[in-house]
């Protein structure tokens, strides 16, 4: 036989699998199930009866809730087939969610984080009983404090987005405690910060003020003076921003809210390009929030359970929600409780203490890494990051706004726009053909600021092969906008499904967010 | 260069030093340290972070993390009672079979197409919490009951306009520190008392407080000392009256055999998913959810993802998709859009339908009607020990259950530490957040306790007391 021709770099035979599965009501038979309950013994049925009679008549279930009955082998078919339609990081090569860091996240972390040691621990045990979760907590505490710069953290934030509500409600209670909370009543964000810097601040009352880009892309210097004042109560912001573009001005931005007696508060989502370069603490700032499932590997679980350890300078201490992890006297680990009576506190962000495997699973990261290989983390992504910049600004139809020829950090989001303009073909579209190579890119937040964007954020994960692979499919796929635009207009074609038709998702009278509703919605049809 | 002192690393395929001289090359640059050009050296630190050393192999690391958590004593090789919002239920091996799926795991922020199965299995969590609940609207999982409830409060206010919301003055404080953060500063959350015999809401307080200001009124159901309410209709009644929304908290493992909130009244239904497969995780396996009934002016006011049924070109073929997309902030208007939105905990949310769909209705039945016997048994149990009372409060209660000891002339901490050295975690102490309680715990019973579990805490107890 002939030697098979393997050299293409482009997956032309990808197909993701597709299953066609039904909705889980559809795979219900009467009478099957898929798990037993540990029942109560004879003894305790004869002491207190069949319990439902307990109840008060009105308080009793009259019909048992509509759950599908379906038996163990056929529910597990049915995740096992979800599960494999689903484009994880670790069947992907993931960098093509800018912002988002998503890397390799260590098995070993996970096979950690699943033993009964951690996952069979209650939250209210005697501290003395879980002093080893105590002690990770506090370690991971320690190296987040060399990390940035600050000197005190909280786990409790379960996201990003809920460290930056966290800041918020410490810059309140920061300003309450000095009698002007209802002076200091503006936030103010940059164009290209996450919209949680914007939202979640405003969800504790404040005025949101935007500062938009200047020519190179930094927030606008001037436009900044001109919004800091009397009213200012912090000033939140992501550095590098969503496009890559990493604002050396940045300690004078700081400076100035600072002598207008504001607070900075760093959103370091971005911060994977920055490990061990540079710190919030340098830079000026009073507050900052790491997301542990991005820059340091956990997993980001389809959208969490996550953490967005969120820390703060000594001074703002006092604010934090509790209870904070303390090491005692005598060396063991336990609670700060001041929380509770001190008014400075904001009290607490999330039931407990956050979520434990997800610092176990960071813990273990860095001590597999260390200082010196959290420093070569950001050195490589952002090697990366550039590589993968040049090549594709090669490609005619990619540009990238702002500061041309320099350096971005570990993102970049490009802009197809002169694709668009020459074939009609927009990033909406590539991105449903690149589904149809095994890749997936994001566009950008909204409203989009850079027209028709792509971001794309490599991390230290991906190989040069890696990279490269990427980087010629989009080429293929840019090709097949000047030469066969149909088939990217029509794509995807080898995903799970083909395009969807989004009308109903805007309409009450047919959007179906459980199948009740889409049963209810559609009987007539 | 590579870095000083630095070897190829397992999960940095670039840290090859050739490799990195290649790339570097193509940039025209010629070490790692040209790179960061944009960071003002002002900023950048002129020597390495001082962390721990890193371990030499993963071998090293499963050690060194094993004997850390080996200083931890577990609720599996202890009988544990506590509960107080974080509950120790059976955890079927297929929820964790599934979500340890690398996809699952590792799946984020993708489109339909290639993230479908987790639109799908999402859109099946709503539809699967929305049949336990008996309503149509169900969101992608927050983070926990506390912010689900907090979250309910600011839609209840958004849709009236209004700024005060009602709560029980018997809620777990921990929860109230939360949702008062999160409420906070506009919306005043005032509290209504109890019946000191049965602990239910105290009806008369509960109308004095209602007004035209009144956005929402909050109680749960059991209710955090494990007494389940039983006046809902009523409470919600009264709220309607003032035009208020009635919003219910729930604990899902009670809806096999409790009837749903939404059959007597509630607005609103929120709660907590952690007993429906997750681990307790020290706390880290908690999320929560938020129901409605399908109207647009509910709907409108959800800040969470909510994914929607939608056909695609091919037919019969499903799709999903965003359902209002810009409503949230990911939308046009960012922080115009409903509160915010962000990673918050959609893996359990796809572990709780994996769960409901094995439970099916006959599993949610008979792990309802067994945690009544077993906790009612235990109440019994306990008793009949001298100076002890089982129930504080004269209700029937679901799953947790207010044991007083006050007449023991021991304090619970004591109690507690006793326990402990036979092995077993007591109830969460009362002592300090409900004072008028006297020495009382709050005690756990699910299915996974046994007739023998509860008597070896009754005959402790019996020791410790007697």
């Amino acid at each position: 036989m002939e030697r098979i021709d393997r050299s293409a770099r482009v997956r032309e035979n990808f197909h993701q699998a597709k299953w066609d599965e039904p909705i889980i009501f559809e795979l219900s038979t009467k009478g099957e199930r898929g798990i037993q309950v540990p029942r109560a013994e004879a003894h305790i049925r004869d002491s207190v009866g069949d319990g439902i009679s307990l109840l008060p008549s009105h308080m009793r279930r009259a019909v048992p809730p509509a759950l599908p009955e379906i038996s163990q082998p056929r529910v597990l078919r049915h995740y096992m087939r979800l599960s494999q339609e689903t484009l994880g990081a670790d069947v992907n090569i993931e960098i093509g969610q800018g912002t988002c860091t998503v890397k390799y996240s260590p098995k070993i972390n996970e096979v950690l984080a699943r033993l009964p040691q951690i996952t069979e621990l209650h939250p209210l045990q005697d501290p003395q009983t879980v002093q080893g979760i105590l002690e990770i907590f506090h370690r991971t505490e320690g190296m987040l404090k060399e990390i940035s710069g600050l000197e005190r953290f909280t786990f409790q934030p379960g996201g990003g987005s809920q460290g930056i509500f966290a800041m918020a409600s410490m810059a309140y209670k920061y300003f309450e405690d000095k009698g002007e909370e209802k002076v200091r009543d503006e936030i103010i964000t940059t164009l290209y910060s996450h919209p949680s810097d914007a939202a979640a601040p405003s969800v504790k009352g404040y005025k949101i003020i935007h500062i938009p880009p200047d020519k190179d892309g930094y927030p606008d210097f001037e436009a900044f003076k001109m919004a800091v004042g009397e009213r200012t109560a912090g000033f939140f912001v992501a550095n590098p921003e969503d496009t890559g573009v990493y604002n050396s001005r940045i300690l004078e931005f700081t400076t100035l809210i600072h002598e207008n007696g504001g607070l900075c508060g760093y959103d370091q989502a971005n911060a994977n390009g920055l490990l061990g370069v540079t710190r919030a603490r340098e830079a000026g700032f009073d507050m900052c929030f790491f997301n542990l499932h991005k820059t340091f590997s956990t997993p980001h679980g389809c959208g969490g359970p996550a953490c967005g350890v969120t820390g703060v300078t000594k001074a703002l201490e006092p604010h934090l929600p509790g209870p904070l992890i303390i090491k005692k006297e005598d060396n063991s680990f336990g609670f700060d409780t001041s929380f509770l009576t001190d008014p400075r506190s904001v009290g607490k962000v999330r039931s407990f203490y956050g979520v434990a495997p997800v610092v176990l699973k960071a813990y273990s990261w860095i001590m597999s890494l260390g200082a010196e290989g959290l420093y070569e983390v950001a050195k490589v992504a952002v090697l990366n990051n550039n590589y993968l910049y040049k090549k594709l600004m090669e490609i005619p139809c990619v540009d990238a706004p702002y500061i041309r020829g320099r350096q971005r950090i570990e993102q970049v989001r490009y802009t197809i726009e002169r694709l668009t303009r020459e074939t009609g073909i927009t990033s909406g579209d590539i991105q449903r053909r690149m589904m149809d190579f095994g890749m997936h890119y994001w566009t950008s937040h909204h409203p989009y600021h850079i027209p028709e964007p792509i971001t794309l954020e490599p991390t230290e994960t991906p190989s040069r092969d890696d990279l490269d692979e990427y980087i010629a499919t989009l080429k293929h796929v840019f090709q097949e906008a000047y030469d066969t635009p149909e088939i990217i207009r029509t794509a995807p074609h080898r995903s799970v499904c083909h395009q969807v038709d989004g009308s109903p998702s805007d309409d009450p009278d047919q959007w179906a967010i459980t199948w009740r509703s889409y049963l209810r919605k559609t009987a007539a049809n | 260069m590579a870095i000083k002192g630095f070897k190829n690393h397992p999960y940095i395929p670039n840290s090859v030093p050739q490799i990195q001289e290649q790339m570097l090359a193509e940039l025209g640059l010629s070490s790692l340290e040209d790179l960061h050009q944009e960071i003002p050296a002002s900023l950048k630190l002129t020597q390495n972070m001082k962390l721990p050393e890193a371990l030499g192999s993963e071998f090293e690391l499963k050690k060194h993390v094993r004997q850390l958590l080996g200083k931890n004593r577990h609720c599996d090789e202890m009988l544990n009672f506590l509960g107080a919002g974080c509950w120790q239920h059976y955890v079927p091996a297929i929820c964790d079979e599934i979500n340890g799926r690398g996809e699952f795991l590792t799946g984020y922020g993708g489109e339909m197409y290639n993230d479908f199965g987790r639109f799908q299995a999402l859109f099946e969590y709503q539809s699967l919490i929305g049949e336990l609940v008996d309503m149509e609207v169900v969101n992608v999982p927050t983070m926990d009951w506390c912010q689900a409830a907090a979250t309910s409060i600011r839609m209840a206010s958004r849709l009236t306009g209004r700024k005060e919301a009602l709560v029980p003055d018997l809620m777990d404080p921990d929860k109230f520190l939360v949702m008062k953060n999160y409420c906070g500063p506009d919306i005043r959350l005032i509290r209504v008392g109890h019946d000191p015999v049965t602990g239910q809401l105290d009806l008369s307080d509960l109308q004095s407080s209602l007004s035209e200001k009144t956005a929402a009124v909050y109680f749960e159901n059991p209710s955090f000392l494990g007494f389940i309410q039983l006046h809902g209709q009523k409470i919600c009644d009264l709220a309607h009256g003032v035009g208020a929304i009635s919003i219910v908290g729930v604990d899902p493992s009670s809806l096999g055999i409790l009837t749903p909130p939404a059959q007597y009244g509630a607005d609103i239904t929120c709660g907590e998913l952690q007993p429906l497969g997750m681990h307790m995780n020290y706390g880290g396996g908690q999320a929560g959810f938020m129901a409605t009934r399908d109207e647009e002016k509910y709907v409108m006011e959800f800040p969470s993802r909510l994914f929607g049924i939608v056909p695609t070109c091919k037919k019969g073929e499903y799709g999903f998709d965003d359902v209002a997309y810009d409503r949230t902030s990911f939308g046009h208007h960012r922080e115009h859009g409903k509160e915010y939105v962000g990673t918050q905990a959609a893996l359990w949310g796809i572990t709780a339908g994996v769960y409901l769909a094995c439970m099916g209705p006959q599993g949610m039945v008979e792990l309802g009607q067994t945690i009544l016997q077993k906790s009612r048994y235990a109440i019994e149990r306990l008793d009949d020990i001298k100076n002890i009372k089982g129930s504080r409060f004269q209700s029937v209660g679901f799953k947790e259950f207010v044991v007083d000891f006050t007449d023991t002339g021991k304090s619970v901490a004591d109690i507690n530490q006793a326990l402990l050295s036979r092995g077993i975690f007591g109830g969460k102490d009362l002592s300090m957040d409900f004072p008028a309680l006297g020495q009382s715990a709050l005690y756990c019973v699910t299915e996974i306790h046994s007739r023998e579990d509860i008597d070896r805490l009754a005959t402790a107890l019996g020791q410790i007391t007697g």
